[in-house]
């Protein structure tokens, strides 16, 4: 047999030359366009492992049923920072939406990524082929993301039969977690590329706690004294929360907007920040 | 066997796949490869000797295209790694010195997710799967998982997983290091084949028997630079005479053996535990020895090897 058949021709064999100038000028790692194959790889790793997919879907459903309805029973209404009186379960449905998205991000970024890097040197090999380490990277938060949607899918058609899916918005808080999802996993990705050791995943636990009690994910904003409130507002979660809640309960404005470019612009500085820390880890 | 290897390229012989001049490599103060020239041709089986941190990882690596050189200048086929690396790579088969196979996946799943990676389509991977797993000896365990594989069928696996892209060369570094002398045999059983069929080898190896057997030219590093090149015929020729006289005594200290035997041979190196002369006829020497009163505990006579080139040229042994 001849070459000819299974030569593969990369789409950058044939770029020109001066385009590859112009790319290597850039800060952006290289790639190779890629990424995709990544997340088949990773189907193919988790077709035996599917079972853990449910773990991830039962956790903000338990919460949904613990907090929104045995606790609302207690707490009967809530008013929203937008001055709406709403039952206490519909208050937070969309913040275990928002909290749910970015568990299941920072998990697949953090661990499994922490795992493939340094005990299976997964990236090792990949990069030994035409991929670069933007495909790495742009994969591995491809795939949590997919696996983030599956997740918040199902929370929200639980979410919808509990009766606490209050307006047709709900159906934009689904690209909204999933949005969630890419700014958390990409800043995730890059703060793994820092870790020496398994302890040092307790930060990661030292900084998604806060976040998830206090992004007004459990109360309103105005529960907080205005100083509290200011940095409150800065934190990436409660964007997250904001956006979801805003979507699920029908206030929607232009100023969800800003929740929109807060997470874009920190999902692709991480993109960024990760791709270039795989760049100099494996291609030193 | 022509499925596995890269074979009708009718490119002209002296068409050069690697081409390194004044190639370096630092980490920050510690220079692991200190200006390197070298040449490597298609179809050769080119080969990088010397000991543990002599720089042979750090150059492959830079060969393939996945550390860039701190200075001097390299060419893979031509291109420059700096700018046409996915296009280099994608030529390029790679076996790394620690397998970096994917436990998750099965062993058939790692050749086909592997051959996806260079953008092969999901067919034409089943079908090269099938070839390549033949060629390692592995159809059978093509479901298994990679974790009980045997270190030996490992070793087959990643070089398999390696040709899926159909490579016109192979980069092989310490290709059978931790394997028993079996496995080893059966691995350069199937890497001779691969050149047979026109696969251009380049490997790094400490084991001289290793260099012997399978490389057509190499060069000995030391240091993060090369100290001799040539087939392991001519670095022999070169560097050593065509038989060694190895003496062991009862003393440990060999000095004034080595002082007795001085000019029997062309030379005499003294190791820690023998006295090695270098002779064109070992038996003639053996003799001469006897005459001169000096007596050993054994005397043994052996052809020379790339070992005694590498003594010669560093003034140690390979493996210690």
């Amino acid at each position: 047999m001849t070459s000819g058949a299974g030569r593969p021709a990369p789409s950058t064999g044939t770029t020109p030359r001066a385009v590859s100038v112009v790319a290597r000028a850039l800060p952006v790692p290289a790639g190779a366009g890629m990424a995709r194959i990544l997340v088949e790889r990773n189907v193919l790793a988790f077709r035996r492992g599917w079972v853990l997919l449910l773990s991830g879907f039962v956790e903000p459903v338990f919460y949904l049923f613990s907090l929104g309805i045995g606790l609302g029973a207690l707490l009967q209404t809530v008013t929203t920072d937008a001055g709406e009186q709403v039952p206490y379960a519909v208050f937070v449905a969309p913040a275990l939406l928002a909290a749910s998205a970015m568990n299941g991000a920072i998990f697949d970024s953090t661990f499994n990524v922490f795992f493939k890097l340094k005990f299976a040197r997964l990236y090792d090999s990949v990069l030994a082929t035409p991929l670069g380490p933007r495909d790495v990277a742009v994969g591995e938060i491809t795939w949590a993301l997919m696996r983030g949607t599956l997740y918040s899918t199902a929370f929200l058609l639980v979410a919808a039969a509990a009766g606490v899916v209050t307006s047709w918005w709900a159906l934009l808080a689904l690209p909204g977690a999933v949005l969630i999802g890419f700014a958390f996993a990409a800043v995730g990705m890059w703060a793994t590329t820092y870790m020496r050791s398994w302890t040092d995943f307790d930060y990661v636990t030292l900084a998604i706690q806060p976040l998830f009690l206090f992004s007004a994910t459990f109360y309103p904003l105005a529960a907080y004294p205005d100083a509290v409130r200011a940095v409150v507002a800065w934190t990436p979660l409660y964007h997250g929360v904001a956006l979801e809640r805003a979507l699920m309960l029908g206030d929607v404005g232009p100023g969800l907007l800003v929740h929109v470019a807060y997470l874009v612009v920190m999902g692709l500085v991480g993109v960024l920040g990760a791709a270039r820390r795989i760049e100099r880890l494996l291609l030193s | 066997m022509g499925t596995v290897g890269a074979a009708a390229y009718s490119a002209g012989v002296d068409e050069a796949l690697v081409e390194a001049r004044g190639l370096r490599k630092e980490f920050g103060d510690f220079t692991a490869v200190d200006g390197i020239d070298v040449t490597v041709h298609r179809g050769e089986a080119f080969g990088f000797l010397g000991p543990n941190g002599a720089g042979k990882s750090s150059t492959m690596r830079m060969v393939a295209a996945v550390s860039p050189p701190s200075g001097g200048t390299l060419r893979l086929f031509g291109l420059d790694p700096a700018t046409d690396g996915p296009s280099i790579r994608a030529r390029l088969g790679v076996v790394p010195q620690r397998d970096t196979l994917d436990e998750e996946l099965t062993v058939a799943e790692n050749i086909r997710i592997y051959g996806r990676y260079f953008g092969l389509s999901r067919a034409e991977v089943r079908r090269r799967a099938a070839e390549l797993l033949d060629f390692a000896q592995l159809s059978e365990r093509a479901d298994s998982r990679v974790e009980p594989l045997s270190g030996g069928m490992k070793r087959r696996l990643t070089i398999a997983r390696s040709l899926v892209n159909n490579p016109e060369m192979l980069l092989l570094d310490e290709p059978t290091t931790g394997l028993d002398p079996q496995a080893r045999h059966v691995l350069w059983d199937r890497l001779f084949r691969l050149k047979r069929s026109g696969v251009t080898l380049v490997l790094t190896t400490h084991y001289m028997d290793e260099a012997e057997q399978l490389c057509d030219r190499l060069v000995v590093m030391d240091h993060g630079a090369i100290v001799a090149e040539g087939s392991p015929r001519e670095l022999i020729q070169r560097h050593a005479t065509r038989e060694v006289l190895e003496l062991r005594f009862v003393e440990d200290d060999l000095s004034g053996h080595a002082a007795a035997v001085d000019g029997v041979g062309e030379r005499v190196e003294v190791l820690p535990d023998r006295l090695l002369v270098y002779a064109a006829d070992g038996d003639e020497a053996a003799a001469e020895v006897h005459r001169r009163g000096v007596r050993p505990l054994s005397s043994l006579v052996r052809r020379a090897t790339l070992e005694d080139v590498f003594l010669h040229l560093t003034g140690r042994t390979l493996v210690d």
